[in-house]
């Protein structure tokens, strides 16, 4: 008769129901999908040429004119013209063409095109953008168009260097350094590779973790608190203690079923969050991290996830205490704020800075905060701050273990049931008071 | 040996006094009432020799172990069913019955043991349902057989009728009477003053944290010359 064993598996039946899984579930593939559709997004704004319409009125002969070694620039470029005109009373068919087709503009070259550029004067290209949304990701199908614009530009760069006859390379004259970057953090010498790149390559952990153990916090906190609250509502919770069974088996069955269950929903998330997390991270494609020492091996997954756990214990550790004073189910969903932010302000710390460059007494507050250590804890582990990880996971276990005592004080006590209690003066018993009365149970 | 001695039992809440020095005796295989008005003591006391709450100071023993020093032992030989007591609603009964059971036997015993709590709680089909689906007088029963299915040798069973209609009332009332001749001792609190006279064997009122009066219902009735508890209850806690 194994009592724990009984506890759990009737704490992770209670706690994962279709109706629990389901929005994990959902949200995961929600992450996903909206991963993808980003990466999709990105990549082709990356990937693919533009597609255009064009409008030439300059009227210079195609030997001599600006404007017609630019559409042959476009065309090197692999720009893709739906439309191809000459004339100003082609325009609104230029348009209808550019709607069509879903060109992404029609760029108009003005009738003193190739005069300007040879007055010294800047030359002007008219521009109708096609506008398909107002959605973040609507606005990507722009960057193929500045691109194509730049490259014109430095094309006639180029050109009109030439042609002063003093240059050999006009490339060379426009960019004379070329750099070659090696990065250097902490003890990690990254060569071939910048800082832009690296915080790049990085962002994606550095954005994905934070968030996934906040919404795990929330989450498994919200189930503990509420669970406890729909117990006293119930009365189950008094059925419980009157069973012959010590109150630190049902302490530790509570939290082991809970964090359980919490460890399953990270998991959907985590798979979600990933998909969602590479949409992002099609520039980096090109750098393997594992190539600059910025990899985890098995050990580092290993601590991670165990530090993982140690949050999510620490984070049910906090709520049990937090659900004794919950009276019913309703009080119990507002005890959960506590926890929310306790969670959420390392998540914005970690997302946006790193440890390491924090003033002190924001170094203390997050290392305070248990969640910070896996927020932080793969990139930790990636540049080697072994005492970090090692003085987070000590903190870690202590604040499991005290919040384990404290709770287990609280099962033992009147509290549980009774709640705070006010003195005749309306002054309320401390906590240590009534914890202190708790019995041998 | 009686089922259960409280002896000069005191519980503070700070400054707030909720039990005031209370005395009582419940022999071994009676049905002992505890009766009196809201906010009297009546679930603090349940809840007390249930072993939910600490002693202020004072004693309690049931069947001789010490619910203060020996709460473990006590649990197990008692049982208690809380005032508008649910059970998990993601458990059918049957699971809910065999959850229960796994802290009292193992193996066949314990299969004997939930065997007999659906028979008491004689649910029908229903026992497969879950526990969410059942009306007020399904949970009742099912958590009588909760309650009683580990055969304890004391029962501890708070407002046991309460909110139930005439017919669920009745059943559950012979539920009682039936394990208390299988030899099971009860305590019981109860509003129902018709309830407490047919049920029980002794009656204690408990008034501002004090046991003001005990007896035999007939005794009591006698003692205050009146046709029922309930004029007993009002002339012993009227100024």
């Amino acid at each position: 008769m194994n009592h724990l064993y009984n506890l759990i598996k009737k704490e992770v039946k209670e706690l994962l129901t279709p109706a629990s899984v389901l929005p994990i579930v959902v949200m995961a593939l929600v992450f996903a999908s909206l991963g993808n559709l980003t990466g999709t997004a990105i990549s082709e704004s990356q990937e693919s040429s533009a597609t255009l319409a064009v409008i030439n009125l300059d009227p210079t002969a195609e030997n001599d004119s600006y404007a017609a070694f630019a559409i042959e620039v476009m065309a090197a470029y692999n720009v893709t013209l739906v439309y191809n005109g000459t004339s100003a009373s082609e325009i609104e068919d230029a348009l209808q063409a550019m709607k069509d087709q879903g060109a992404a503009a029609l760029l108009i070259f003005d009738e003193n095109f190739t005069t300007s550029i040879k007055a010294g004067e800047k030359a002007a290209i008219q521009v109708y953008w096609n506008m398909k949304g107002t959605g973040l990701f609507d606005s990507l199908s722009s960057a193929p168009v500045y691109n194509t614009l730049n490259v014109i530009s430095s094309a006639i760069t180029m050109e009109l260097i030439e042609g002063q006859g003093s240059i050999v390379d006009a490339a060379n004259a426009t960019a004379p350094l070329v750099t070659y970057s090696n990065t250097i953090l902490g003890d990690k010498e990254m060569i071939g590779i910048d800082p832009m790149t690296v915080s790049g390559l990085l962002d994606s952990q550095n954005m994905m973790m934070p968030i996934l153990i906040m919404i795990i916090i929330v989450m498994v906190g919200g189930i503990i608190i509420s669970s406890m609250g729909m117990e006293k509502e119930n009365k189950t919770l008094e059925t419980l203690l009157t069973l012959p069974v010590n109150r630190t088996t049902i302490v530790a069955g509570k939290l082991i079923g809970s964090a359980s269950v919490g460890l399953v929903f990270g998991l959907i998330y985590m798979v979600g969050m990933a998909y969602y997390m590479q949409g992002f991270n099609l520039a980096s494609a090109d750098y393997d991290l594992a190539q600059y020492g910025l990899s985890l091996d098995l050990l580092d997954w290993a601590i991670l996830a165990l530090m993982m756990f140690m949050a999510i214990l620490c984070a049910l550790g906090l709520c049990m205490i937090l659900g004794a004073f919950a009276k019913n189910y309703k009080a119990a969903q507002s005890l959960t704020l506590p926890i929310s932010f306790l969670a959420m302000v390392p998540m914005f710390i970690v997302m946006f800075t790193d440890f390491n460059t924090l003033p002190l007494f924001l170094q203390v507050l997050v290392f305070a905060i248990p969640f910070s250590h896996p927020m932080m804890g793969m990139n930790n582990l990636m540049f080697d701050n072994t005492l970090l990880v090692y003085g987070g996971m000590v903190y870690l276990t202590v604040f499991t273990l005290a919040t384990i005592f404290i709770t287990v004080r609280l099962y033992k006590s009147d509290i549980l049931l009774t709640g705070f209690r006010f003195k005749k003066d309306g002054s309320a018993m401390s906590l240590m008071k009534g914890l202190r009365r708790s019995r041998k149970v | 040996m009686d089922a259960l001695v409280v002896k000069n039992l005191y519980k503070n809440y700070g400054e707030i006094v909720a039990l005031d020095g209370i005395n009582f005796t419940v022999r071994d295989g009676e049905i002992f009432g505890l009766i009196g008005p809201n906010g009297a003591g009546k679930t603090t006391t349940l809840r007390i020799i249930s072993t939910l709450l600490s002693i202020s100071s004072g004693e309690i023993k049931v069947f001789g172990k010490d619910v203060a020093t020996e709460s473990n032992e006590v649990r197990k030989i008692i049982s208690y069913l809380p005032e508008d007591a649910g059970a998990y609603k993601n458990l059918t009964g049957r699971a809910y019955l065999d959850f229960i059971a796994s802290f009292f036997a193992d193996g066949e015993a314990r299969r004997e043991m939930v065997r007999y709590g659906m028979e008491v709680a004689d649910l029908g089909d229903r026992i497969d349902s879950k526990v969410e689906t059942y009306s007020k007088g399904m949970m009742r029963r099912l958590l009588i057989a909760r309650a009683i299915m580990a055969k304890p040798k004391f029962a501890i069973l708070d407002e046991v009728t309460s909110g139930l209609d005439v017919v669920n009332a009745f059943e559950i009332r012979e539920i009682i009477q039936k394990i208390a001749k299988s030899g099971v001792s009860i305590l019981l609190s109860s509003h129902n003053m018709f309830e407490v006279e047919y049920l029980c064997d002794r009656v204690a009122l408990i008034d501002h944290g004090k046991v003001v009066l005990e007896g035999t219902p007939a005794g009591l009735k006698q003692r205050y010359g009146a046709n029922n508890i309930e004029e007993v209850f009002t002339k012993a806690v009227s100024p």
